[in-house]
């Protein structure tokens, strides 16, 4: 049977890179003593599958991973025993039982909600709030990717599913699947750029490295009706 | 889950700058909060080297479990910033914190730091200048806090006497209680920092290197080391733990988050080796021989991977075979161990039909190689060093190992031992030349893997340690070291088999450096502050190794290279750790030495008591009555002690291999 675990990362926490926060997660579910299911072969290993890699730096309320149980008491029992076997920043917040046909956790990824911030001194002169309305009605939004083999222009338009701006916050709910994936910072500072436009040259300002403080809120994976977030796929007791 | 949320030392701005963050965040699992309003006593156990090497360290695990059982103790870890953060502390005077409260060490009522290494002496430096703790003791004032050093290079402290308070000989388990009270008392008292060193001066295995005067000699040897006030004993004596079943042992290790270099269970089945090896100072430093029950080590190993969930358990002695329950305890683990899906590691087993079969069970033998320790290559010259391997006993193990289906074999020696002959290194390239011929006799051709059987031979060079019976000997020049290597190299290079033969040889420049600050006196302070103030540290990391740097520094000191590494000193010259009593006696030392030269082993502990003087203990193999009383047998027939062997677990090797590009290895570590 399969697990969806939905869980915080918060704090100091947030430095942990993901290949660190998958080996966290094997040695918990140790111990916390969970019947969790192995590979065969000689270097046996938990059956465990993660939803979209957090970036260092980044918090985040919504991430998911999917494991294989032989057996469970109940979603309520393991999600206790893991909270007992984790660290502060690192807080699960629900457990559900998958239906058979479920895709697992990272294919079924197709957005990413963010809440984003400027850090304090970090803040830019322009009034970027002010720009929103033009920036959401054009058509096709081109930045410069950087990928391993150069730099590639992409339009990261369609990319972005919703866009508002609130007593200092950004919300957003962008493109999060592996062929379309767009980071926060590309559509800030996609934003900026366009709020530059007018201004002279000497005069431009562009974000500044870090500037950002991102918290992932949820992800999420398209079914018929739309958008569902992944923590709502599965049934929270035992069938 | 109800620690509160710790303000980090460090901005996100710089911790998304440095490379591996979470070396820097703490709040790993297991780790202690304790609050610091309620403690009394605030100690800072420091790893000078970067944090994936220090988290590895028992050592540090086993007393930071001891102090924080206090209750009126918090006992926090540093470890040396690499050097990206390095930079970034200097330029913005952020002082070195550590790890749990975030808080700067200089805040801290101790800073421990481990001797692990000689060539990690300029991160101690490093460490100090970044915690913004004067670098000498004498200039530290009542506020910062006390230095205390302790390991294996305690046992010669001299070198770093200048940079110490106090230094702790021998095993830290006992004294710290005792150490801690009488700060408390001092404190209490308002009786200031100097008087509270002069009182721990006088606790048993405590050395404050500020109350010994140093005189020396017109040649530069030492004409005198005493106490410059009543009441200092003229000699420390090493502290150990009587009874290993009932110490502390750390139930609860902290996981680190990042992969370190040992990220496993670590199951220290004994201390103290009884083989006696004479080029090995943890052979003769931590002995008698101690065991630990049975019974303990079941029950350590249950609630040690129940509590950190650590996917892999690791045996940890100098001589894992020698363990008289090691049977039992195997058998113990594998049924623990399959049932939940852990791996066993089995470093330092001598290779015989008992460990191939566990092995084989508990590794893949496609993906695994076995690691035999020969150190020398000729019988003659494994008599010298006492290292009771026989060329007969490496091939039956190597014909068993191959038959079992391994097809990699590593080799280890070293080059440079006192009396060497090109007729021992060409032994070298023989031995490793029979262990090929062996294959192709043993495996027939239809059942060889890929084919082939691959030998890889690595040399390290000889550095003579405080505490064996070389420690008098002179190391060789890094000319010398460097011709040996090459001869080597050609000596396997002209073997019938040299085509399944690897050679691989360490850098010269490092091992003369280790072997001067291992021998080193008082004088050598003053090179090493040099040498760290014209920028070197990470020493021990051969890309940071600046060997010009160091023999300026040596020569604008006006000290020698000859004079502490390449002359042999005589037996009645005054050694700078001749005021360490480390239970084994000069005697027995100067005794090994002349067998030596005379080519004759000696028996090891079980066989054999050699009077070595640390029965004077009374614990441990000591007490515990021999296999034969036989005396010792001549040079030509080889003692009861002969058939060993080292094997090595996969993962064990790639620990192995890490420290080793990282440490100016000795080969104490293996058997």
């Amino acid at each position: 049977m399969n697990l969806r675990v939905k869980f915080r990362k918060l704090g100091s926490v947030r430095f942990i890179g993901h290949l660190d926060v998958m080996r966290f997660f094997q040695k918990a579910i140790r111990r916390a003593g969970i019947d969790v299911a192995y590979t065969t072969g000689f270097s046996p290993h938990q059956i465990m599958t993660f939803a979209a890699p957090l970036g260092v730096g980044l918090e985040s309320n919504g991430e998911y991973m999917d494991i294989e149980v032989h057996s469970i008491s109940s979603c309520q029992d393991i999600m206790d025993r893991l909270n007992r076997a984790s660290v502060p920043g690192i807080e699960i917040t629900s457990v559900k039982i998958l239906p058979e046909n479920a895709g697992n956790a990272m294919a079924s990824v197709a957005a990413a909600a963010y809440t984003v911030r400027f850090r304090e001194g970090k803040i830019p002169q322009a009034d970027l709030a002010s720009h929103l309305p033009v920036f959401l009605s054009r058509q096709e939004i081109w930045i410069t990717k950087e990928t391993k083999k150069g730099t590639r222009e992409v339009d990261i338009r369609p990319g972005i599913l919703d866009l508002t701006f609130s007593d200092g916050v950004f919300h957003m709910l962008v493109d999060a699947s592996s062929a379309g994936n767009i980071k926060p910072e590309q559509v800030i500072g996609a934003l900026l750029a366009q709020s530059q436009e007018a201004c002279r040259e000497d005069d431009t300002e562009s974000l500044q490295e870090n500037a950002l403080w991102i918290t992932r809120e949820d992800v999420y994976t398209r079914q018929e009706c739309g958008l569902l977030s992944l923590g709502d796929v599965g049934s929270a007791t035992v069938s | 889950m109800n620690k509160p949320v710790r303000q980090l030392a460090l901005s996100d701005e710089i911790l998304m700058r440095v490379e591996k963050p979470a070396r820097y965040i703490g709040g790993e699992y297991n780790s202690v909060w304790k609050d610091s309003a309620k403690v009394d006593v605030r100690f800072a156990f420091c790893f000078p080297d970067v944090y994936e090497i220090g988290m590895s360290h028992l050592g540090i695990q086993i007393l930071y479990d001891m102090l924080n059982a206090m209750e009126d103790v918090w006992c926090e870890r540093v470890y040396s910033p690499w050097t990206d953060l390095d930079a970034i502390l200097r330029r913005e005077q952020i002082p070195l914190f550590a790890l749990e409260s975030q808080e700067p060490v200089k805040i801290f009522d101790f800073l421990g730091i481990t001797l692990q290494y000689e060539m990690c002496y300029t991160n101690i430096l490093q460490v100090l200048d970044l915690s913004q703790i004067p670098l000498y003791a004498q200039d530290r004032a009542e506020d910062c806090p006390i230095v205390i050093g302790g390991g294996p290079c305690a046992y010669n402290p001299e070198p770093l006497a200048a940079f110490f308070d106090l230094f702790y000989i021998g095993e830290g388990e006992t004294q710290y209680r005792n150490l801690i009270d009488l700060y408390k008392t001092c404190r209490a008292e308002r009786l200031g920092r100097k008087e509270f060193l002069r009182r721990a001066a006088r606790l048993p295995g405590i050395y404050a290197p500020g109350f010994y005067e140093v005189s020396y000699k017109e040649d530069g040897t030492i004409a005198s080391f005493r106490p410059i006030e009543e009441g200092i004993p003229d000699k420390v004596r090493k502290e150990i733990v009587t009874d290993l079943s009932d110490t502390y042992y750390p139930r609860r290790p902290i996981v680190p988050f990042m992969k370190v270099t040992q990220d496993r269970v670590v199951l220290e089945i004994q201390r103290g080796c009884i083989r006696g090896c004479r080029f090995c100072q943890a052979g003769q430093v931590y002995r008698p021989v101690r065991e630990r029950s049975l019974e303990t080590l079941q029950e350590l190993a249950l609630e040690m991977l129940q509590n950190t969930g650590h996917e892999e358990i690791s045996l940890s002695s100098l001589s894992s075979s020698d363990y008289s329950r090691l049977p039992e305890l195997v058998s113990f683990l594998m049924e623990t161990c399959s049932r939940n899906h852990i791996n066993i590691s089995l470093p330092s087993l001598r290779i015989d039909a008992f460990s191939l079969d566990v092995m084989g069970k508990v590794q893949d033998v496609k993906k695994s190689s076995l690691t035999f320790a020969p150190e020398a290559g000729s019988q003659r010259l494994r008599n010298v060093i006492n290292k009771g391997l026989t060329e007969e006993v490496i091939l039956q193990g190597a014909a068993q190992a191959f038959a079992g289906g391994w097809t990699r074999v590593k080799l280890y020696f070293m080059l440079g031992l006192p009396t060497e002959t090109e007729e021992d290194i060409r032994g070298i390239a023989e031995l490793s030349n029979h262990i090929a011929a062996t294959f192709f006799e043993t495996v027939p051709k239809d059942k060889r893997t890929n084919g082939k059987v691959q030998i890889v031979a690595s040399t390290s060079f000889f550095v003579p340690k405080p505490f064996t019976p070389f420690q008098w000997a002179s190391q060789c020049t890094r000319e010398e070291f460097l011709e040996k290597a090459y001869f080597t190299r050609k000596a396997i290079s002209e073997q019938l088999n040299q085509k399944s033969i690897k050679y691989n040889w360490h850098e010269a420049d490092a091992s003369v450096m280790e072997g001067i600050l291992a021998r080193g006196d008082r004088r050598l302070g003053q090179v090493i502050r040099k040498v760290y103030e014209k920028g070197c540290f990470y020493d021990a990391w051969g890309e940071y190794y600046q060997n010009e740097r160091w023999l300026e520094a040596i020569e604008e000191c006006g000290l020698s290279v000859d004079f502490y590494a390449h002359r042999e000193r005589p037996l009645d010259e005054i050694l700078p750790w001749d005021f360490i009593d480390c239970g084994v006696t000069k005697e027995y030392l100067i005794q090994e030495w002349e067998k030596a030269r005379r080519e004759e082993p000696s028996d090891n502990c079980k066989v054999r008591c050699q009077n070595c003087g640390v029965a004077s203990f009374g614990t441990g193999i000591c007490r515990e009555p021999r296999v034969t009383k036989s005396p010792c047998p001549s040079k030509e027939g080889m003692p009861a002690r002969s058939e060993e062997g080292t094997v090595y677990g996969p993962e064990e090797e790639s620990a192995r291999s890490e420290e080793k590009t990282c440490q100016a290895g000795t080969g104490e570590e293996r058997t």
